[in-house]
């Protein structure tokens, strides 16, 4: 909720009360929906070994409800945390931009963590491009002035002020529970690259492969 | 220029290591093999060729080229023609990172 409670979300979920449970925490924005088959595949891979997983929404996307430009970094933070909490989740698998996200006393793995201003400055670049292609000129330290005041639309997005300044000011540094895991060490192309929306199920293997061997009672 | 950039033996292994990372980012962007790629040459059309090259995808592949390539694209360096072919591509990218 925008005054800072955590309201109900959907969540996508695999949950059998088994001993191993895994919250997912997906990248925002544009590459929350490049990941979303992706991550199914991975979650619907988990199921098969004897892990359980979850998958909230985060306030203000996919099927949320509450208002995508009243969110910040730090109400996310707060509803992961909360998500950890309610599904008793044994390991956090965070993906990009979800990296950010994660419980700084939580363990688990962070898969190939964006980095904040490039995510702002790509985000920035589409809307120049597209307004160029439309005839009309627009420079990223202009649109920032404007955005760390009053928010602004990139790429489809509707973001509050505070999450701009937030993403702005945010050098990430992962916690010391989680491990990094880069793309070269899941093999392939990475997917949030990919300028159609794509999944593949050899990454999805290796993730799950690496989260069985390394979870906790494995 | 550009044309003669594309066409031209690769004159140090820093110029083909350009032209071999900014096919591979191609690649991961479009989804292709490197077989694909490899065979793109600098008459490759490129954003407004290419459908699923939309802005964001291009955005996407600046910012690429900007970590892997270790260079700064400015707002005003982007421009129609560098995005049109693979030629013009290659050349801002070589002229980017003589110049950073």
């Amino acid at each position: 909720m925008p005054d800072g409670h955590i309201g109900e979300e959907m969540v996508l979920s695999f949950d059998a009360k088994r001993a191993k449970r895994l919250l997912i925490v997906g990248p925002l924005f544009d590459e929350a929906n490049k990941f979303r088959h992706q991550i199914a595949e991975i979650m619907r891979k988990l199921n098969s070994r004897g892990i359980d997983s979850f998958l909230p929404d985060l306030p203000g996307c996919n099927e949320s409800l509450a208002p995508f430009d009243k969110q910040s970094l730090a109400h996310w933070r707060a509803g992961v945390a909360a998500a950890a909490a309610n599904f008793r989740a044994t390991d956090i698998l965070a993906v990009r931009s979800g990296c950010w996200l994660v419980p700084e006393d939580g363990a688990g793995w962070l898969y190939a963590p964006a980095k904040p201003q490039q995510v702002l400055r790509s985000m920035l670049r589409a809307r120049i491009l597209s307004a160029k292609e439309a005839g009309r000129e627009e420079s990223s330290d202009a649109l920032m002035e404007v955005a760390r005041e009053n928010g602004i639309d990139l790429a489809g997005w509707s973001l509050g002020p505070e999450l701009v300044c937030e993403i702005e000011a945010t050098e990430f540094a992962a916690p010391s529970g989680y491990r990094i895991v880069e793309q070269a060490d899941v093999g392939g192309k990475p997917l949030w690259l990919r300028a159609e929306n794509d999944h593949d199920p050899a990454q999805a293997d290796a993730i799950v492969a690496m989260i069985a061997a390394e979870a906790p009672g494995a | 220029m550009t044309a003669e950039t594309a066409q031209a033996e690769p004159t140090g292994p820093s110029r083909s290591d350009i032209d071999q990372t900014l096919r591979a980012i191609l690649r991961d962007v479009l989804g292709l093999d490197q077989a694909q790629v490899d065979g793109f040459d600098g008459d490759t059309g490129l954003f407004g060729h290419l459908p699923e090259l939309d802005s964001m995808a291009v955005a996407g592949l600046l910012t690429e080229m900007e970590d892997r390539l270790d260079i700064v694209i400015e707002d005003e360096d982007v421009d129609g023609e560098m995005l049109e072919s693979y030629s013009g591509l290659l050349a801002f990218a070589e002229a980017k990172v003589i110049e950073s």
